[in-house]
């Protein structure tokens, strides 16, 4: 573990001191960037909806019971930008890109591709490494951009028709914006920025390490994405914590 | 624009292994190898299966780093093959490793892009030159899975020419392939040879082509060479398992005979 640690470090101090390059390699941050959007920008606006709407059905009743009807759209609008966009979009990205970009280097180091690049010395950090962790540290936090704002609009949908809670549209965004400032949607954005660097690293570490064939390229996509999301949750915590 | 080697001569280059050394958890693999390649040169590096051959190649390209002794390049130490070297090498791999989200002439013309030797005007032309080389004219936008076998070796053989290499390691390079592909591709390692004299390595068991092409062979066993030598001074030689070797073939036992 700790050595896995090492490494992961390593590469990452590595990809950041090649940084200075990633102007030379736009091509493929672009489209990384563009991959990462059109596999999962459909996919974050639908989640994020619910996941707004669930979050005002469970917590409307409550509130309005207790005569607290006009801080529902704070907390969800707290709730969506400081906590769940962030996380649970990392998580699903750690899930559906994290795993591509660990099954996709992993395959290239067990068909040789990656020594072939080093035999034409071309570098593979700067060459596959660093496009990848530059397009999702851009596109996860724009992603969860589009999360909160579709989480707020799942919860004010939710909050204006459901009639245990029946909170007009209007107050609704007008509470949410009392609660609602922009260091909160900038914190959930510096997290999500976190969680970008970690899936970037996690996923390319594991794809340079894979070793035994198709079995091996299986093994690196599940080793990527339970780690991702165990460093995740764990990161989650100390972040909030820094940013209370 | 670029940290490539200075050296634009097109002549082939020596190269010199001593002592070299290498244990895997499953054993030792290389238990000391020691040989010389002369500039332009085509050697080949032959044994049985498990003998060590491909683990010795990707020390010479610097791919692997070995326990112990040392590979010279034109008298330069190899290091990894990212690192700044005097010399231009290449590797043709078993199994091509063509990039296989690129075509075939995105494949060709990788190194000089990434490296900005070229402009895009001059890469186009370069690859269509190198692909009627190896006899693929007109092949640059497939991709490398609607190849055959034999093409994406000769296409990992045009890759390796654009780096105009001083020497060029060739991994198996018939093996999976039918007489015929094998022949030219045997073919293209000679006329290479002569008309830009190139240093070639060459590591493979298909004695026929071996014999055919070879100005010196090794014969590597269980991590030692075995011996060195021409073509005729090895089929001379009497050490017996180098004889096996060399002499093994089918042995049929029909279960009953035809009436």
């Amino acid at each position: 573990m700790f050595q896995s640690i090492g490494e992961m470090t390593m590469l990452f101090l590595r990809t950041l001191g090649s940084l200075p390059l990633v102007w030379r390699h736009r091509q493929k941050v672009f489209e990384q960037f563009f991959e990462i959007g059109n596999a999962s920008l459909m996919m974050v606006c639908i989640l994020s909806f619910f996941i707004g709407g669930v979050i005002c059905l469970l917590t409307g009743p409550v509130l309005v019971e207790r005569g607290l009807a006009s801080s529902v759209g704070g907390l969800v609008g707290i709730s969506m930008c400081k906590e769940l966009a962030p996380v649970m979009m990392s998580i699903l990205i750690a899930g559906r890109i994290g795993s591509s970009m660990a099954a996709e280097i992993g395959s290239m180091r067990v068909y040789q591709e990656i020594d072939a690049l080093r035999t034409m010395r071309i570098n593979p950090i700067h060459y596959l490494v660093l496009p990848r962790l530059v397009a999702i540290a851009t596109a996860l936090p724009l992603l969860v951009i589009f999360s909160i704002l579709f989480g707020w609009g799942g919860g004010a949908l939710v909050a204006a028709f459901n009639h245990q809670i029946s909170v007009s549209f209007g107050s609704f965004f007008a509470n949410l914006k009392d609660y609602v400032n922009y260091a909160n949607v900038a914190n959930g954005l510096c997290k999500s920025f976190v969680f970008a660097l970690v899936i970037g690293v996690v996923s390319c570490h594991q794809g340079l390490q894979t070793i035994g064939g198709p079995r091996g390229i299986g093994r690196s996509v599940t080793k990527a994405v339970v780690n991702c999301i165990v460093l995740i949750v764990i990161l989650d915590y100390f972040l909030t914590r820094m940013m209370l | 624009m670029n940290d490539l080697p200075a050296n634009s001569s097109q002549r082939g280059v020596g190269l010199t292994v001593r002592g070299l050394r290498k244990t895997f958890p499953g054993g030792e693999v290389l238990r000391g190898i020691d040989f010389d390649v002369a500039p332009g040169e085509v050697f080949v590096i032959m044994g049985p299966s498990g003998s060590g051959k491909s683990v010795l190649l990707r020390h010479l390209i610097g791919l692997m780093k070995p326990d112990a002794g040392e590979i010279r390049v034109g008298g330069q130490p190899v290091g990894p093959p990212e690192s700044a070297s005097a010399y231009r090498l290449a590797m043709v791999f078993q199994s091509g490793a063509l990039l296989n989200s690129l075509t075939v002439g995105e494949n060709l013309g990788l190194y000089l892009r990434e490296h900005r030797l070229k402009t895009p005007a001059e890469i186009v032309r370069i690859v269509a030159e190198k692909l009627a080389v190896v006899g693929l004219k007109g092949q640059e936008d497939k991709l490398p899975s609607e190849l055959s076998g034999g093409m994406r070796k000769r296409v990992s053989i045009a890759r390796a020419l654009i780096i105009e290499p001083q020497l060029i390691l060739y991994d198996e390079p018939t093996s999976e392939l039918d007489p015929q592909s094998a022949a030219l591709i045997a073919e293209e390692i000679v006329n290479l040879q002569q008309r830009i004299g190139v240093t070639s390595v060459i590591v493979s068991h298909d004695r026929e082509f071996v014999f055919g092409i070879a100005d010196r062979i090794a014969v590597i066993h269980e991590g030692r060479i075995l011996a060195v030598g021409t073509p005729a001074e090895i089929r001379a030689n009497p050490n017996p398992v180098l004889q096996a070797f060399l002499n093994v073939d089918f042995k049929f036992h029909p279960l009953k005979s035809n009436p």
